[in-house]
């Protein structure tokens, strides 16, 4: 049996509560799966699973209770492992418990008052995994089932900070979301007060600030950072990426970001010590690049999902994946493991007028990239004054690794890989 | 392609719409149509290429990298929209 724990949620963040299941006892389960999601100080994350096997069992009930990063979640029964049943065929069948997976196709003892909730909840009762005593369909697990439905991310932030169990929540929103103004429906009496062993939820925007300075103030109090900055001439790689694009349709249009994310994916393959995490007074160089983004949220907040194995992939898949990544950041649809995997990380405040960016590294981490913005600027070619789009490439990293001559050669690499853009 | 023409109110109804999902929490009613939209409502280089796609999706009319300078302002994408969709 596999215990399925809390994984990490990235720099600092050490705690989440459970917001919902997405599977339920019986369920088959592989590598990659959304199993579940979370709300952090960062936003609802989608967790995944990295077993593969059966759910046996669901250890936590989704409340607003904060769960330790470790913590038990549920239990899976890898697939080679097979039901005690079938194990012992020649014993009278034993008591399986709950923890079994229903039979498929298994018939199911509904009784009328839950037949009337699942009715009440918009629960198709015959799709709902039972877990009780010989197939019965318990209130728990159509409350479970009516939890998997779409929840817009306003609504259960609200939700959670209201006290109201989601699942007696009548959805209007499109395709049976419940939106917020679905929960000003809620009686008092079916609003279910949820335990909290601690003050509230915070308003979210506090406490992604909150998760920002925990981060940021331990950067700057544990790693001791060097920055350096180097002009890098854009000419090429601009007008290699206008060609480009002057022959692609509006959806398939690539952005000087994604030029970047591959230019220092690249770069960081060649001087590895600024790749990887330092943990226990050690650093460990990671084979795989995880290309950290930093991405700002509208309504304020930063948060840094990975692109995994950036410099692996082509511009075209780049752009896809930053694409995605930005989306799912703005409306709080970030997986765990993205959250947690950077192995460096790219800043690019370019867009809005920052002449050069000054960041720093973000624990774990060693390493990070800052951009700014690509303006004209006079440089002196072959003797001569000349007007070229520049960018300044500002590298911060941490002295108990690297020092300033490796870093150099990082900055190096970078400007090379852009004066190259075909080969990107 | 388009199968007919967009009036350019039409046109602005759906700038809007389109922007009302990339940037939510702005207030059409404050949006200066004649200024530069990355600069009045902060969007960044991703914010602006997702508003160029929507306005796509929803007019099905092709935005080439050469006429995105005429999407800096609403009037001026509206004006775009228009005479594209006059075009055929």
């Amino acid at each position: 049996m596999i215990d399925f724990t809390l994984p990490s949620l990235g720099a600092d963040m050490d705690e989440a509560m459970l917001v919902g299941w997405l599977v339920s006892p019986g369920d088959e389960v592989s590598r990659g799966d959304i199993i579940a999601e979370v709300e952090t100080d960062k936003g609802v994350m989608e967790v995944e699973c990295w077993d593969e096997g059966i759910i046996d069992e669901l250890l936590v009930e989704p409340s607003a209770t904060r769960l330790a990063v470790g913590t038990p979640l549920a239990r899976i029964r890898p697939m080679s492992e097979a039901p005690a049943v079938e194990r012992e065929p020649d014993h009278e069948p034993v008591a399986v418990g709950v923890a079994a997976p229903p039979p498929p196709h298994v018939t199911r003892t509904v009784s009328p008052p839950v037949r009337h909730l699942a009715h009440q909840l918009g629960v198709d009762v015959d799709s709902v995994a039972p877990t009780g005593p010989e197939g019965t369909v318990t209130r728990d697990d159509v409350r479970r089932a009516a939890g998997r439905r779409r929840v817009s991310p306003r609504a259960r932030r609200l939700a959670m900070d209201m006290g109201i169990d989601l699942s007696v929540v009548s959805p209007t929103g499109p395709e049976g979301m419940v939106v917020v103004a679905d929960l000003g429906d809620v009686e008092p009496e079916a609003a279910v007060p949820t335990v909290a062993t601690e003050p509230a939820a915070d308003d979210p925007a506090i406490a992604m600030r909150r998760a920002i300075a925990r981060s940021m103030a331990r950067s700057n109090r544990e790693i001791p950072q060097y920055s350096l900055v180097t002009q890098i001439d854009m000419k090429r790689a601009l007008d290699w990426l206008n060609d480009a694009n002057a022959e692609r349709p509006v959806t398939a249009r690539l952005l000087p970001a994604a030029v970047f994310a591959k230019a220092t994916a690249l770069a960081l393959r060649e001087v590895s010590e600024l790749n990887g995490h330092y943990v226990d007074d050690r650093f460990e160089q990671s084979d795989d690049i995880h290309l950290g983004m930093a991405i700002s949220l509208r309504t304020g907040g930063l948060v840094a999902p990975a692109i995994r194995n950036a410099d692996a992939l082509t511009l075209d898949e780049l752009m896809a994946a930053l694409d995605d990544l930005v989306r799912r950041a703005r409306s709080w649809k970030l997986r765990t493991s993205e959250m947690a995997s950077a192995t460096a990380t790219l800043t690019n405040l370019g867009d809005r007028g920052v002449g050069t960016a000054f960041p720093i590294v973000i624990p774990p981490q060693v390493a990070i990239v800052g951009l700014g913005r690509v303006m004209d600027r006079p440089v002196a070619i072959d003797g001569m004054l000349a007007v070229r789009p520049t960018v300044d490439a500002t590298l911060t990293a941490d002295h108990r690794v690297s020092d300033g001559h490796r870093g150099g050669l990082f900055l190096s690499a970078l400007e090379q890989r852009l004066q190259e853009p075909e080969k990107l | 392609m388009t199968t007919k023409t967009l009036a350019k109110g039409d046109a602005v109804k759906v700038i809007y719409d389109v922007l009302a999902d990339i940037a939510p929490e702005v207030d059409a009613s404050e949006i200066d149509m004649s200024v530069d939209l990355t600069e009045q409502l902060d969007l960044d280089s991703m914010d602006y290429l997702h508003w160029l796609v929507g306005i796509n999706a929803a007019t099905g009319i092709e935005i080439p990298d050469r006429d995105a300078s005429h999407f800096m302002t609403i009037d001026g994408a509206a004006k775009y929209l228009s005479d594209a969709s006059a075009k055929g």
